[in-house]
C-alpha cells in the first residue's frame, strides 16, 4: 500500500473520502461531521501512505496498528478503509444502522480490523501504550508502529495525561500520536470549555517529541510521520491543525457541526462544495 | 460433584492464617511459568497486591503504571490486544472502583483477556476506613456482560482461581481480602470457575457465603447444630456466571436461604441469589451483609463482628429467621 499514490492522487483521494463522509452521515441521520471532514487528509495519508498494512489481510502479523481514540469520527476511518479495500464501498451506507459492522463508534469484536473498541474518550492512548510496550519490550518487533489519533477536546480527560506520562517513562518511541487540533468540542471552542494551551509546551514538558503541522497539507503529514519514526528516544506527537468541517464552507469552524449530520439538502450542497474545491472531480463519485 | 474437602484443622485454633491475596501472588508466578503470554501491571501497590512476586520472577513482563488506575486498565487492554493475558492490580476501591468505565469498554465490550485484580476488598481494608473498604465491587462487576467475577474463600482457593483465570483468558474480576484469614480448604479441594460448592450438608436452612464469609457460615452451622438446627452451607466463589443449577438443586432440600457477604447486599451476592430464587424457586430469604451502609476503621474481625457477620452473629440471625419464616414447600 505504501507509496503507491502520488501527492496529487492522495489529495484527490482525501476529497473522495470527504464525499463518502457526507454521503454516509446523511444516510445514517446522525454522527459527527466536523471532525470527520477535518481529519480526512490525515486518515488518507495514514491508509494510503504512512502505515504498513494489507487491506486484503487485515491481521497481517507485521502490520502497523492504528488506535482511534477519537472514535466519534470513525466515519472518516471507515471511508478511508473502504477506499483502501478493506470492505466494499456499499457497506459505508450501513453506518450506524441495525446489524451493521460499521457501528457508531469502532467495535473490534464486530469488526476486528478496527484493532480495538474505542470512543469513550481518554482511553485510546493508554491502549496504544500497552500495545507499544508489548511490541518494544516483550515481543521485540521494532519494525512495527502504533499510530493513535486523538481529538483535542478529549485531552480534557485526565486519563490521557496518565498515558502521556507512561509513554514517556518507558520511552515508547514506537507511538506516534496525531492530535486533531481543530479547537472545537461539543459545547464550544476548546479554549472556552477548558483551555488546552500551551498545548505544545504541555506535551514537551511531559517528555514527548512535538511537531505542529497544517493538517490539510498531506505532504506535511507524511513528512511529520517520517520525522516521528526517526525519533527513537521518546514518543512523538504531531499536533495537526485542522479546520473542523474542512471542505464544506457552511460547516467550517462551526462547533455546532461537531456532533450532527447533514440532512438531504445540506448533504447535496456539501457534496457540491467539496467537488467545487477541485475541478478534477466531476459527477457523482459513486 | 467433587467433594469439597475441608482442612483437618477446620475447627481448631491452630488453623493456618494467611491473607487471600497471597494466593494470587503465588498463583500468578505459577501461571507465568506455564504461559509466557501472562503479563502483570500494577498501580503503585506492588507488594500490597502481591504482584511483586511476579515482577521479581518476570521483570520484563511487568509494567508499573503509577497511581493511575484508569490507565492501568487501558494499558492492560492494549497488551491483551497484542496477544497477552494481563493481570491488572490495585486496591479494589480504585480498581474496579475508579477504572470501571475502562473495564466496561476496553475489556468487556472489547473482549480482551484482562483479569482485574482488586485487593484489600470489602471490610478487609480494615483500619484504612470506609474510603478504602470496597463494598460495591461485586455489584458493579457482575452487572457487566462478558465478565467473570470470582471471590476466593481462602489463599489456597485464590491460587487455584488465579491459575484458572489465567487459563480461561477472558475478562474477569478477582476480589481479594487483605487480612489473614483461615486457610480451611486443602490442595485437594476442587475449584472450577462457574461452580458453587456444597461445603456442608443440612436440611433445615441453607447458608450461602462467598469469600471469607463461607468460613463464618461453617462456624455458624456448627453452632446451630448444637441447637438441633442442621444448616446446609454453600460456597459461591464465582458470582458471575452464577452456578444456578447447583444452588437451586441444593436449596430445594431446605426451603429457606440466608446469604452472607462482606459487601453491599444490594447488587452483591444477596441480589444474585434473590434474583435466582425469584425467577426459579421463590422461597424465604434473608440477606446478611452491608445493607446500604459504609464501614469504618477497625480490624476485619472487629468489623465483621460489628456488622453481624461472624459465625455467632450469623447463627443468631439464622435462628431468628427460621423461627419467623415457614419453610418453603414445593
Amino acid at each position: 500500500m505504501s507509496g503507491q499514490l502520488t501527492l496529487s492522487q492522495l489529495e484527490h483521494m482525501a476529497m473522495i473520502v470527504r464525499q463518502d463522509i457526507i454521503s454516509m452521515l446523511e444516510e445514517a441521520g446522525s454522527g459527527h461531521s466536523a471532525g470527520s471532514l477535518g481529519m480526512a487528509d490525515v486518515f488518507t495519508a495514514l491508509y494510503f501512505n504512512i502505515m504498513q498494512h494489507q487491506p486484503d489481510d487485515p491481521s497481517w502479523s507485521d502490520r502497523d496498528i492504528l488506535v482511534q481514540s477519537n472514535g466519534h469520527i470513525v466515519p472518516v476511518r471507515y471511508a478511508a478503509m473502504a477506499r483502501a479495500g478493506y470492505f466494499p464501498l456499499t457497506e459505508l451506507k450501513t453506518l450506524r444502522k441495525l446489524g451493521s459492522r460499521l457501528q457508531g463508534h469502532p467495535e473490534r469484536v464486530i469488526l476486528p480490523m478496527m484493532e480495538t473498541t474505542s470512543g469513550p474518550l481518554g482511553e485510546g492512548l493508554g491502549q496504544a501504550c500497552g500495545m507499544a510496550y508489548t511490541l518494544k519490550y516483550i515481543d521485540k518487533q521494532p519494525h512495527r508502529w502504533v499510530y493513535v489519533t486523538l481529538g483535542d477536546g478529549e485531552l480534557d480527560e485526565g486519563s490521557n495525561w496518565e498515558a502521556i506520562m507512561l509513554a514517556a517513562k518507558y520511552d515508547l518511541h514506537n507511538i506516534i500520536a496525531f492530535v486533531d487540533r481543530n479547537n472545537i468540542q461539543i459545547d464550544g471552542n476548546t479554549e472556552d470549555v477548558m483551555p488546552l494551551e500551551d498545548l505544545r509546551a504541555k506535551w514537551e514538558s511531559f517528555g514527548w517529541h512535538v511537531q505542529e503541522i497544517d493538517g490539510h497539507n498531506i505532504e506535511s503529514i507524511i513528512d511529520a510521520a517520517a520525522m516521528a519514526r526517526a525519533i527513537t528516544e521518546k514518543p512523538s506527537v504531531i499536533i495537526t491543525h485542522t479546520i473542523p468541517g474542512k471542505g464544506v464552507d457552511f460547516m467550517e469552524y462551526d462547533f455546532h457541526w461537531h456532533g450532527v449530520s447533514p440532512n438531504k439538502e445540506q448533504a447535496k450542497d456539501a457534496l457540491k462544495k467539496i467537488r467545487s474545491m477541485d475541478g478534477r472531480i466531476e459527477g457523482d463519485h459513486e | 460433584m467433587a467433594h469439597f474437602v475441608l482442612s483437618d484443622d477446620m475447627y481448631k485454633d491452630t488453623i493456618q492464617m494467611e491473607p487471600i491475596r497471597k494466593g494470587l501472588g503465588k498463583g500468578l508466578v505459577k501461571a507465568g511459568q506455564e504461559d509466557e503470554r501472562i503479563v502483570a501491571l500494577c498501580a503503585d501497590l506492588t507488594e500490597s497486591t502481591q504482584i511483586h512476586l511476579f515482577k521479581e520472577a518476570f521483570p520484563e513482563r511487568f509494567v508499573q503504571v503509577g497511581i493511575a488506575e484508569q490507565n492501568l486498565i487501558s494499558v492492560a487492554s492494549g497488551m491483551a490486544a497484542m496477544g497477552k493475558i494481563a493481570f491488572a492490580s490495585s486496591f479494589a476501591a480504585f480498581n474496579p472502583g475508579r477504572s470501571w468505565e475502562q473495564i466496561r469498554t476496553t475489556v468487556c465490550l472489547n473482549d480482551q483477556p484482562v483479569i482485574v485484580v482488586g485487593s484489600h476488598a470489602g471490610l478487609s481494608a480494615g483500619a484504612d476506613g470506609a474510603t478504602h473498604q470496597m463494598l460495591e465491587d461485586i455489584a458493579i462487576t457482575r452487572a457487566l456482560p462478558n465478565m467473570t467475577v470470582v471471590v476466593p474463600t481462602d489463599s489456597l482457593e485464590a491460587e487455584k482461581a488465579t491459575l484458572a483465570l489465567a487459563k480461561q483468558g477472558k475478562p474477569a474480576y478477582i476480589r481479594l481480602c487483605r487480612e489473614a484469614t483461615p486457610v480451611y480448604t486443602t490442595p485437594d479441594t476442587p475449584f472450577e470457575i462457574g461452580k458453587a460448592y456444597i461445603v456442608r450438608e443440612g436440611h433445615d436452612v441453607t447458608l450461602i457465603g462467598t469469600g471469607v464469609t463461607v468460613y463464618e457460615c461453617l462456624q455458624a452451622a456448627r453452632e446451630l447444630a448444637e441447637g438441633g438446627l442442621e444448616a446446609q452451607v454453600i460456597s459461591v466463589p464465582t458470582i458471575s456466571p452464577l452456578d444456578r443449577e447447583t444452588i437451586i438443586d441444593a436449596v430445594r432440600k431446605t426451603g429457606r436461604v440466608v446469604t452472607v457477604e462482606e459487601a453491599q447486599i444490594n447488587g452483591g451476592l444477596g441480589s444474585a441469589i434473590a434474583e435466582t430464587l425469584g425467577e426459579e424457586l421463590p422461597m424465604p430469604l434473608l440477606r446478611l451483609g452491608m445493607n446500604g451502609q459504609f464501614g469504618e476503621s477497625g480490624t476485619l474481625y472487629q468489623l465483621l463482628d460489628k456488622f453481624g457477620l461472624t459465625g455467632p452473629h450469623i447463627a443468631g440471625s439464622v435462628r431468628e429467621f427460621v423461627r419467623k419464616m415457614p419453610r418453603y414447600h414445593q
